[in-house]
């Protein structure tokens, strides 16, 4: 575990002594991931791009330094020399991802561009196995930090102690950078009108890139320099990624100090808190992010953002479903309805899943779409419905058809609690709210071992017996998905769906023609929810058992995944990104190893040349034909 | 009674006192406009009076009703409607759509889930729009309509609810001469028509002189005079302030 | 100076600008008048390549700068003050004239702070004070003074006057005259006509993107049924 403290102090100290040396290893902590999270937080300041790939080129910094580290010769030169090297290295990478991805998308909405950082963070994920092997790598200690010193009595370890150093050095060096540099008062100038500094004569793609360039040197330094501490391996990437949003967040979005601030306060909580709270070390960060935005809505330090300038133009009206549009769908309900008898075991559990993914990506449009909000963690809800319905079945002896009504209840219920907070916030501080619900949800479906069986599960969830074929049960999931789609489609063209759109284009206005923005998001919220717990208990009934990985991040991701890549502008959009999601991704883990690069340059691939989505692109296309409005 | 009665109104951001000491009164049907300076205090004014800024001290009456500090959508129940100096229109919806929500809105059907908004109140919005020779746009996206469009559209909006008292933020802001003064004085008729109050603030004092039948001038927060245009107009003070020599407005202006 | 010709660009489908073709020798004032929407600020976008022309060619001191990046035209000497003066909010204004500084061309007296801070005395009481907390006025003010920062030879000057008490704007009226003085080519876009009148040598009248007249501003003001058509005052 990283966030134990240094090891070899088990003799028994003082009390006092040992919450010295635990707080000084929750400063080491707090300086590492202040490394990643300013760099991070330097790149959103100025792109406002939500790097989901800064925990990969974090990862690729400890990669390198492992490769040019144990290449080069031993000693002063060939550690400290394999370090930078490494970290220019990454900034390299970082560079060349800037110029061939993110620089023509920095028009695009905000989520496309973390769509597309997500692209890359699979694309990574696979080089890097092809490139150093599923196995983890150990690198040598820091020559002349190898010992450790002795504080009141105990020992701590001295490349801890030149960590700690290094955090306020670097921070102290980027104020500087900021604030008495032209260079730094460009950057800031472009934070705000990056065209504006452009019509004054700066080349502000070259500042971005080398913006970007930065960023990624100090995410790589601080992948570099965990070379002594831990082992270098797949993972680093993900785990890092989430500790550094929820210190930028909990910070605020671009402020440096705050990322400093809020580093302090997240490593020395890990410190502590596996002394104080050792059954919620999983949830414990997620608490305090969650407390801080609630209590201040845009982090520590952070300020509200000014509207970008001639940020997105308005959406287009929604209107009835255009003839062919209408003739595809029917063509595919008859298609639904009429091939399954003929279709094999595994065809049917992955049509039943396919069905159920619909539902699920309509439920979080209702959110994204009209409601104009984002998610990280609707996975929450589909879990819930899930483990709803399974506590249901397992403690209560419910049949199905009661635990198929309580799932949506259960969902929608956390829904209210949940969304009561989540809706408060705004943009990406209200996405990693409901990150940090999900996350708390998870742990406890992961540590609550009584009550959920934890790792373990909760099996024979099985369906009742007139529904336990696989073709009655998919014809079941296919009526109940199709029904409570429509359902959130008439919901859309009524009163309330248009009062969700008329707080999304304008609150000022909402508020000021009565509309309480605040209710209608809230209900909007508790609504999707309910409706990602339909799919969730028919997801439930359908596997059999219920594990907490229903409502793992990777889960909440690929919803978000399934709305994007079919377009948030349309209703129809969630639906083909659900087909197309589940169908690719299903086919692509038969057929190769290295699905995680085909999917990942897939996504780049559409973020590039589709940036409404598949259905917006095909819309497009349909009113170029035939001439709009 | 006076519609709207605003009493030693205060209001102090950090430092800087934005508000001091304002009091005035508009009674229905009548056209008031707050001019001065960039900076005196005119938004603040305004964003007191619909309930977007809390007074730190001072009270606003509606008919005779306390509404100080009520919210914005409790202000608007109560018959104060509200158009924006960058107008605030729902982009994604049409022209029609925008009414429909005021209307949808003030007969308290927002929360319905099933019937389509398409068959609700669209015939009492094209009314509206009629009015203000807004009907052939009726079908087309806010997100596309040119600025002057949107303005009767907000107007259109801030209708909906049959107000005893508008606020128009500098309502013809970014919009060509003729428009301007084709807007005031409809909306000028409406108000008597309807005994509606109307509020308003405006930088163009064409607009201004030829439409208020009051005028309340404003400077560093506080009343520094009121009074009909053309006692205003020669008001030494007001031309020092804000109207300067006069060269910038177009000759022979005065009252209407 | 300045010569623009047969410069068109499109929204969608929609003829945003229709071969307009105007010029502004060195030293010269030509106000561009036209209602909301007419193609003003679209006209001096796509001088600025800020909206890409779909046809045509502008050219800056004998050098084609059509389909250029804006910041090498900047570079070029065309300095661009937006209409909506997008100044840095939470930049000093030391800091938002530092923003804007660039090289004066050889045998230019470069501007400084202290130099805008005599041309534009308000500022120079508040040079540590953010964008943000200055009045509208202030802040027009400084969105030329940032301008002028990068050394231009001409400037785009997108209606400084709207939004302006009528006392700002005769300050506005000085100061623009003095720039014009130094030598400074200006294209002036207005709504204003008394304001415009004062300070400029020639008029061009743009109506739904189309270049509809054009003469001095003795001309214009005997031109009655023309500013009847298109000006409306």
């Amino acid at each position: 575990m990283r966030w134990c403290g240094p090891s070899g102090r088990r003799a028994d100290p003082a009390l006092l002594e040992n919450l010295v040396l635990q707080a000084l290893s929750g400063l080491a902590s707090a300086s590492s991931l202040f490394l990643v999270a300013s760099g991070l937080t330097v790149i959103f300041g100025v792109s406002r791009i939500v790097n989901f790939a800064h925990g990969s080129l974090y990862m690729l910094g400890a990669y390198l330094a492992w490769t040019l580290v144990t290449n080069l010769p031993r000693g002063h030169l060939g550690f400290w020399g394999g370090v930078l090297g490494a970290a220019l290295l990454v900034g390299l990478i970082g560079l060349v991802v800037e110029v061939l991805l993110l620089r023509r998308i920095y028009r695009a909405p905000e989520l496309f561009q973390l769509l597309a950082t997500f692209g890359v963070v699979l694309i990574v994920q696979d080089l890097a196995l092809l490139a150093w092997g599923p196995q983890d790598l150990l690198g040598p200690r820091a020559p002349g930090l190898r010992g450790s010193i002795e504080i009141l009595g105990l020992r701590f370890p001295l490349y801890e102690l030149f960590l700690i150093g290094v955090g306020p050095v670097v921070l102290g060096l980027l104020l500087l950078l900021f604030h008495r540099t032209r260079w730094g008062t460009l950057v800031r100038a472009a934070t705000q009108d990056r065209e504006m500094v452009g019509a004054l004569g700066v080349n502000q793609r070259m500042l971005f890139t080398s913006v970007f360039f930065l960023g990624s040197v100090l995410a790589g330094l601080g992948g570099a320099l965990q070379l002594p501490r831990e082992s270098v391996n797949l993972h680093m990437d993900l785990s890092i990624i989430a500790e550094a949003f929820v210190v930028v967040v909990v910070g605020g979005l671009g402020s440096l100090s705050g990322a400093a601030l809020a580093a302090l306060l997240i490593g020395e909580l890990h410190a502590f808190g596996i002394l104080v709270f050792p059954k919620i070390t999983l949830v414990l960060v997620f608490l305090v992010m969650a407390v801080v935005l609630v209590v201040r809505p845009h982090g520590l330090l952070g300020r509200p953002a000014a509207a970008a300038h001639g940020a997105g133009a308005a959406e287009p009206p929604i209107g009835p479903a255009p003839r062919p549009l209408k003739l595809a769908g029917g063509a595919a309900l008859a298609l639904a309805l009429l091939l399954p008898p003929f279709a094999g075991n595994y065809a049917l559990t992955v049509l039943t899943d396919i069905a159920i993914f619909v539902l699920f990506a309509a439920s979080l449009h209702l959110i994204m779409g009209p409601g104009g909000m984002a998610s990280f963690g609707h996975a929450a809800y589909f879990g819930l419905g899930a483990y709803g319905a399974a506590l249901a079945a397992q403690w209560l002896g419910a049949s199905m058809l009661g635990g198929l009504v309580l799932a949506p209840f259960v969902a929608g219920l956390f829904g209210l609690l949940f969304g009561w907070f989540c809706v408060r916030l705004s943009g990406v501080y209200s996405a990693m709210l409901t990150l940090a619900f999900a996350q708390i949800a998870w742990s406890v479906a992961f540590q609550w071992v009584e009550l959920t069986g934890g790792d373990n599960g909760i099996l024979g969830v099985w369906p009742d017996a007139w529904a336990a074929g696989k073709l009655t049960y998919y014809y079941l999931a296919l009526a109940l998905c199709l029904g409570s789609t429509l359902l959130l489609r008439r919901i859309i063209h009524a009163p309330f769906g248009y009062a969700l759109r008329a707080q999304r284009d304008s609150v000022l206005r909402a508020e000021a023609i009565g509309i309480d923005a605040f209710r209608i998001r809230w209900l909007g919220f508790t609504l999707a929810a309910a409706a990602a717990g339909i799919a969730g208990g028919l997801f439930a009934y359908g596997k059999g058992s219920v594990f907490p990985t229903t409502m793992a991040i990777s889960r909440s991701v690929d919803a978000l995944l399934m709305v994007l890549l079919g377009g948030v502008q349309t209703l129809s959009g969630p639906i083909i990104g659900a087909l197309a999601f589940t169908g690719l991704q299903e086919q692509l883990v038969r057929i190769t190893d290295l699905w995680r690069l085909v999917l990942g340059s897939v996504i780049v691939v559409l973020v590039l040349f589709f940036p409404q989505g598949l259905a917006g692109a095909a819309r497009t296309a349909w009113e170029r034909r035939h001439g709009d409005t | 009674m006076a519609t709207l009665e605003v009493e030693a109104l205060e209001k102090r951001f950090g430092g800087v006192q934005a508000v001091r000491g304002v009091s005035f009164a508009i009674r229905p049907g009548e056209m008031l406009a707050l001019i001065g300076p960039n900076g005196a205090g005119k938004s603040t004014c305004f964003n007191m009076l619909n309930g977007q800024l809390r007074p730190d001290a001072g009270r606003v009456r509606l008919k005779g009703r306390d509404i100080t500090g009520m919210a914005p959508r409790r202000v608007w129940r109560l018959g104060v409607g509200r158009t924006f100096q960058i107008t605030a229109t729902f982009g994604s919806m049409t022209v029609r759509e925008n009414v429909q929500m005021a209307l949808l809105s003030h007969h308290r059907r927002l929360m319905r889930l099933w019937r389509p908004v398409a068959r609700m109140d669209a015939s009492a919005a094209d009314a509206l729009l009629a009015r203000l020779g807004m009907a052939e746009q009726a079908g087309r996206p806010c997100g596309i309509l040119a600025y002057g469009d949107l303005k009767r559209v907000e107007l259109a909006i801030a209708l909906a609810n049959d107000p005893a008292l508008l606020l128009m933020d500098e309502p013809t802001a970014g919009m060509a001469p003729q428009e301007r003064v084709g807007l005031m004085a409809l909306t000028a008729d409406i108000a008597r028509e309807r005994g509606i109050a109307v509020l308003f603030t405006e930088h163009d004092m064409d607009v201004v002189f030829s439409h208020a039948d009051r005028i309340l001038v404003l400077d560093r927060g506080t009343l520094i005079a009121e009074g009909a245009p053309a006692a205003v107009r020669a008001d030494p003070r007001v031309r020092e302030v804000y109207l300067g020599s006069g060269n910038m407005m177009s000759p022979g202006q005065g009252g209407h | 100076m300045l010569r623009v010709t047969g410069l068109s660009a499109h929204y969608g489908r929609a003829h945003i600008l229709d071969e307009v073709a105007l010029e502004v020798a060195a030293g010269e004032v030509v106000v561009l008048l036209g209602r909301n929407g007419a193609g003003k600020s679209t006209t001096m976008k796509a001088i600025m390549g800020l909206v890409p022309p779909s046809a045509g060619q502008v050219v800056f001191d004998g050098i084609p700068i059509t389909g250029r990046a804006p910041f090498e035209i900047a570079r070029l000497g065309l300095g661009y003050v937006p209409e909506e003066r997008r100044i840095f909010t939470e930049l000093t204004v030391l800091e938002n004239l530092e923003v804007g500084r660039r090289p004066a061309p050889p045998g230019m007296p470069p501007w400084t702070p202290a130099r805008l801070f005599a041309l534009f005395p308000s500022l120079g009481a508040m040079q540590d004070r953010p964008g943000g907390r200055m009045s509208g006025g202030e802040q027009q003010m400084l969105t030329i003074a940032r301008t002028l920062m990068g050394n231009p030879r001409l400037i785009l000057l997108d209606e400084p006057s709207e939004g302006l008490a009528p006392v700002v704007v005769e300050r506005m009226a000085e100061a623009i005259g003095a720039l014009k003085a130094s030598g400074l080519g200006i294209l002036l876009s207005e709504q204003n006509l008394h304001f415009a009148r004062g300070v400029s040598d020639r008029a061009t009248i743009i109506e739904k993107g189309r270049i509809r007249w054009s003469g001095s501003i003795p001309e214009l003001l005997a031109a009655d049924a023309v500013r009847e058509q298109y000006l409306s005052v």
